[in-house]
């Protein structure tokens, strides 16, 4: 860890301020010397590893006010960027109506840490790939951009399937993110020029030749907001991981439906734990909708969902293990109860 | 009595609570780092990135631009010191890979600077900043990695005797009616005790003291004042309270002697606390193994034949292995039996003793062997266990002082609901579920070791215990304390214990879950120096009868039956008679067969641990059956283990409350390693990969939802004065076999490598 200095914002406008003082950085996430605070369970720990290194930091915890709100309307769900994790997970018509993101918050990390972790620090988090965690590896491009990668031939487990490129492996950790993509979210950014919309799909990046570039967020920018539009009460989050709470997935699935007179009216699948950004399967969707149910089609779904996936020499067996997540993730979607 | 507070059976003490709960639960309790300094200066570690090679050079001018650094010690200007042997040869170490010693790397993370700085923070920054070239050669990682090489242990490791055989081992498998012949792998694996591998030394002029989680305070301060070259009558070791050990505190590390030089030098005291991730490799680890086992047997069940081979990792530089077969060899009545131990050197940081350290994964080998031959037998598992059950080793035919196997096997097996499994794998299931049971033998060697106490009673009853003891969480402080309460007949509040200190009397290393034996034995021995002094001084002339001396536990062994079947002394008649308010009493205590330079070497920290197999005429071991329900998500693979069941025997419960805290842990810890714990290493760099709790993955409470400690009654009239068998040990040990019985069960898919996880299940 090394020196830094600590700023709390008084407002949107001043945080926005305070973030653009490297105005010229494309990639403020990896690059900027000044970056946001919000429950700090992934950014104090990059910081402590000397991973991330801002010589400032600027506290956004006092933006709560205003951006923590959860708030379920008639047309579409809104939730705040600052809102904690614990209380997104514990609200009822989130619960009701949304069932794929309260479970993919209630079973994301561990209590402690839901309670300090906001909804943009969450989908902002970073790999968990042990090479990028530890500075003492060199090659990292993503950490340290051309200078190779350390996981592509070591110990690769927890490393994606999906996305991947011959520069970067590492798995985008999260759980909550899956379940924005599936709903077609849009997320709201505050920045100097004010408010911009974008979907949530468009936010990450795959790894690409540039894996150091992890967001579409400009310097300056913040998540202020995230908006799911509908309701989609038939939907669920599966996870599967090695112990029973506390602990990343090896392999998720966000499945929504909409099941009209025994046929499969919209489908929406996205896949977590095996891929470098949050990851919809429209492959999988397309070959659902229209269509009536049964465990072969899921099974077709869940081959196309993976049709493009690459293994390495640990991490094979989530091609297979992702396909029979995600058709147990629709056939409990048919079958749960609303 | 609730669950935690297990109504004592017979030859159990009372389940009183923990002496140190209260301290503990407040956050008063001081561990190492805790123990204020005045005016400290910090350092901080810098570890290497490779795990062979040599150092080029350093770059430091960035980090002595921080401010508050006060120096940065590298090979080259680091304090001279003397090198120490390996405990395992006689020595103190853990390691005899001496950093800052010259420009080589023999391992990953090894030491190659120390920051020392104002405070934790500039010291880290500082150490952030350290730049180290190096050239890199390619490490053998281990096992089949090209350039290691493999040797017999029996030659090469003081510790490892002997090569267990008897009979006509080739002979008798090729003969035998039914065979088993298998590998199985067990993976590396770190103690991880939250409290970090802290030192602070503190120098009075030539006085040392030094604070730091030590598991043998005596070994650390003869340890440390070898390598500095001085009296080790100069070098004080304190730590009332260890944060866990799990024998990564055994024995002697580097850092110790390396922060005392800086100290020395600096002339002002400094205290370490290094991160988790270099915890993997400044200390000590489990290294992984590999066992080929052959078990031929008549279709009625008795073993006929039985082979085990071991083969462990160890560093280039020692060779450190666990040889767990002188228990494997001697479980089952078996008349021809044959075994090897061999130990393969690799780039690697020097393993070490691990909670049970042969038995977790020696027996993991022999109770999945035992489990496939009872399928190919069609037995039910337990019937085999009954059919081999003995009363005598078969190695040297000596008896085993008592052996509960069998009346743990059935009290557990009710408990659990074993009669409600059918046989057939794969013939259980819940929903997405399928269920497996499974059960295993376990097993810990009963042993001992020399230790001295001092106590000090009081007129008004008031009584204090020293003893250089050590509480690792085990509840020592409070079994020490029962045993002084109750051999003087005064209440347990009046009794204070102190211990954690190398200016107390001798005590034994906390290992091989010896030290409730042991220190309870000594304490008993001394206290009984105080009922004689006072008997004497209230019957002068007379000799004394066999009915007083009786009647004051004078003569007897003194168990701790004799003890409790005593009369109270009164003690005011005997402070009058005696004509003083205070009386103390030192004492040596050793176990039977403990060698002749046994309190010479109790005094400069060198253990002498007698028991298990080693004993001349007999054989001491605990013993317990495990239980467990598995369930494999169909779909997922995912596999948990919702129940753990298991009963233990271990002569005299001191106390059941901590008794089945310790096994509990114990179950949970080996269900663990069966299924969560293994440390990654890189196989092209031979570094550890996952070194940090979120990676290196330990059960959490949603894992272990249902854990049954059940203690059977047991009395061993054979092995120490205070009838007490080990037990911290004892629980871990063959839970890793039950769960892969258990998996098999569940899915008819045979695992015989650990840890198990869900990309290993093919249902
Ligand atoms: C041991 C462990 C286990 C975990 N397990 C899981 C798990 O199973 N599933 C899971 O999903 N997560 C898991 N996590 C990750 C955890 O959920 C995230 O750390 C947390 O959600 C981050 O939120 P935060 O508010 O603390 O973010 P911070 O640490 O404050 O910020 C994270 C990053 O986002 C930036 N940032 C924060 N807020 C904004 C904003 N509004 N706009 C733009 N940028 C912003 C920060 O600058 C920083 O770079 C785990 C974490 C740990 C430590
Ligand atoms: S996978 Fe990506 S993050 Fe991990 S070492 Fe390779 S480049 Fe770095």
């Amino acid at each position: 860890m090394r020196p830094f200095s600590y700023q709390r914002a008084t407002d949107p406008d001043m945080a926005v301020q305070a973030l653009s003082a490297d105005a010229a950085v494309d990639n403020p996430l990896t690059r900027a010397t000044v970056q946001p605070l919000a429950g700090g369970t992934t950014l104090i720990d990059l910081m402590k590893l000397d991973v991330m290194r801002p010589a400032a930091i600027v506290d956004i915890n006092p933006l709560a006010e205003g951006w923590s709100a959860i708030d379920p309307g008639r047309e579409n769900l809104r939730l705040g960027a600052l809102a904690k994790m614990s209380d997104v997970a514990a609200q009822g018509e989130v619960q009701r109506n949304y069932p794929v993101i309260a479970n993919s918050l209630k079973l994301a990390a561990s209590a402690q840490l839901r309670n300090m972790a906001t909804l943009g620090g969450n989908v902002m988090q970073r790999t968990r790939c042990p090479y990028f965690r530890d500075v003492s590896y060199e090659n990292c491009n993503k950490r340290n951009p051309g200078s190779g990668c350390a996981a592509m031939d070591g110990v690769n487990r927890m490393h994606a399937v999906l996305g991947v490129s011959d520069q970067c492996i590492a798995t985008y950790p999260g759980d909550f993110a899956q379940a924005l993509i599936a709903l077609d979210a849009t997320v709201e950014i505050t920045g100097r020029s004010g408010t911009r919309s974008m979907p949530f799909a468009q936010l990450h990046k795959a790894p690409g030749s540039t894996p150091e570039t992890e967001t579409a967020l400009r310097s300056g920018e913040l998540i202020s907001a995230f908006v799911v539009p509908g309701r989609w009460p038939r939907s669920v989050y599966l996870k599967a991981r090695d112990r029973q709470s506390y602990e990343f997935a090896l392999s998720s699935a966000a499945v929504a439906l909409d099941v009209q007179h025994g046929a499969i009216k919209d489908a929406r699948v996205a896949l977590g734990g095996v891929a470098t950004v949050p990851w919809r399967s429209r492959e999988a969707e397309a070959l659902l909708k229209g269509q009536t149910f049964d465990d072969g089609l899921a099974e077709r779904a869940a081959e196309a969902a993976f049709a493009d996936a690459k293994g390495r020499q640990y991490n094979n067996f989530k091609i297979a293990l992702g396909k029979r997540v995600v058709a147990r993730a629709l056939h409990r979607a048919v079958t749960m109860e609303i | 009595m609730n669950a935690a507070a297990p109504e004592p059976k017979a030859n159990m003490g009372q389940p009183v609570p923990r002496y140190d709960a209260v301290a503990k639960v407040a956050g008063r309790a001081t561990y190492g780092s805790d123990m204020p300094l005045d005016n400290p200066a910090y350092a901080f570690l810098v570890t290497s990135a490779i795990a062979r090679g040599r150092i080029n050079g350093f770059d430091l001018d960035d980090a002595k631009r921080v401010r508050g650094v006060i120096d940065i010690i590298t090979h080259e200007n680091a304090p001279d010191l003397k090198e120490s042997k390996l405990f395992s040869n006689g020595g103190y170490a853990g390691t005899t890979i001496q950093p800052l010693k010259s420009a080589d790397i023999a391992h990953d993370g090894e030491i190659v600077a120390v920051v020392i700085a104002e405070s934790y923070e500039a010291a880290r920054e500082a150490a952030n900043r350290v730049k180290v070239s190096y050239t890199a050669a390619t490490p053998s990682a281990s096992f089949d990695s090209p350039g290691t090489t493999k040797a017999a242990a029996k030659g090469q490791n003081a510790q490892f005797k002997e090569d267990p055989q008897v009979g006509d081992f080739a002979k008798a498998f090729d003969e035998a009616e039914v065979k088993v012949d298998a590998a199985y792998e067990t993976p590396t694996q770190h103690h991880n005790p939250m409290e970090l591998f802290s030192t602070s030394c503190v120098w009075m002029g030539d006085d040392l003291v030094i604070y730091e989680p030590s598991q043998y305070v005596y070994g650390l301060k003869n340890g440390v004042a070898e390598q500095l070259g001085i009296d080790a009558d100069k070098v004080r070791v304190v730590n009332p309270y260890v944060g866990g050990g799990f024998g990564s505190r055994g024995s002697m590390t580097p850092r110790t002697a390396i922060i005392a030089g800086i100290a020395k030098r600096l002339n002002r005291p400094i205290k370490l606390v290094p991160t988790r991730d270099q915890g993997f490799t400044i200390a000590t680890y489990r290294a992984e193994t590999r066992h080929a086992i052959k078990l031929g047997a008549n279709r009625d069940g008795k073993l006929v034949a039985l082979r085990h081979e071991g083969v462990e990792v160890s560093s280039r530089a020692d060779p450190y292995c666990v040889g767990g077969t002188k228990t494997t060899t001697r479980l089952y009545a078996c008349p021809n039996v044959d075994s090897l131990v061999s130990i393969v050197r690799a780039d690697r940081n020097t393993p070490g003793f691990m909670r049970s350290p042969p038995e977790v994964p020696y027996m993991f080998a022999l109770e999945s062997a035992m489990d496939e031959l009872a399928v190919k037998l069609d037995m039910d598992p337990i019937e085999l266990r009954r059919v081999n059950d003995t009363t005598n080793e078969p190695i040297g035919g000596k008896p085993y002082t008592s052996r509960s196997l069998m009346g743990c096997f059935d009290e557990a097996a009710k408990a659990f609901g074993w009669s409600q499994r059918s046989a057939a794998p794969k013939s259980m299931s819940d929903g997405d579920w399928l269920i497996g049971y499974g059960c295993a033998a376990t097993c810990y060697p009963t042993q001992m070791a020399p230790s001295a106490a001092r106590v000090r009673l009081q007129r008004d009853g008031r009584t204090r215990v020293e003893i250089a003891g050590h509480e690792i969480g085990t509840g020592a402080y409070t079994v020490i304390a029962q045993t002084a309460a109750e051999r003087l007949g005064v209440p347990l509040e009046q009794v204070a214990v102190f211990i954690g200190d190398s200016d107390l009397p001798p005590g034994p290393v906390a290992g091989g879950s010896n030290s409730t034996a042991s220190t309870c034995s000594a304490v008993m021995m001394v206290c009984d120096q105080i009922r004689q002094r006072m008997f004497k001084a209230m019957m002068p002339r007379q000799s004394l009868t066999d009915k007083a001396k009786e009647t004051v536990g004078i003569g007897r062994t003194p168990t701790m039956q004799a003890a409790k079947s005593d009369r109270t002394l009164d003690l005011e008649r005997a402070f009058d008679a005696l004509g003083v308010g205070v009386i103390e009493e030192y004492g040596e205590w050793k176990p039977e067969g403990a060698p002749p330079d046994s309190f010479k070497a109790m005094h400069s920290g060198h253990a002498r641990l007698v028991g298990g197999a080693a004993m001349k005429d007999k054989i001491a071991y605990a013993f317990g059956a495990e239980f467990v329900e598995v369930r494999v998500n169909r779909f997922t693979h995912e596999i948990r283990a919702p129940r753990l069941v298991g009963a233990f025997a271990a002569g005299r419960i001191m106390n059941p409350r901590t008794a089945r805290s310790q096994l509990m842990g114990g179950l949970i810890w080996g269900m663990s390693s069966a299924l969560l714990e293994a440390t990654e290493i890189d196989q092209r760099t031979a570094r550890y990969v996952n070194d940090n709790l979120a990676d290196y993955l330990v059960p959490v409470s949603a894992d272990v939802p249902g854990v049954e400690v059940i203690l059977l009654s047991e009395q061993d009239d054979h092995i120490n004065p205070a009838g007490a068998k080990g037990l911290g040990e004892l629980a871990n040990v063959g839970t890793n076999a039950a769960i892969c019985n258990a998996i098999y069960h569940a899915t008819g898919q045979r695992i015989r490598k650990l840890p198990v996880r869900l990309e290993n299940i093919e249902v």
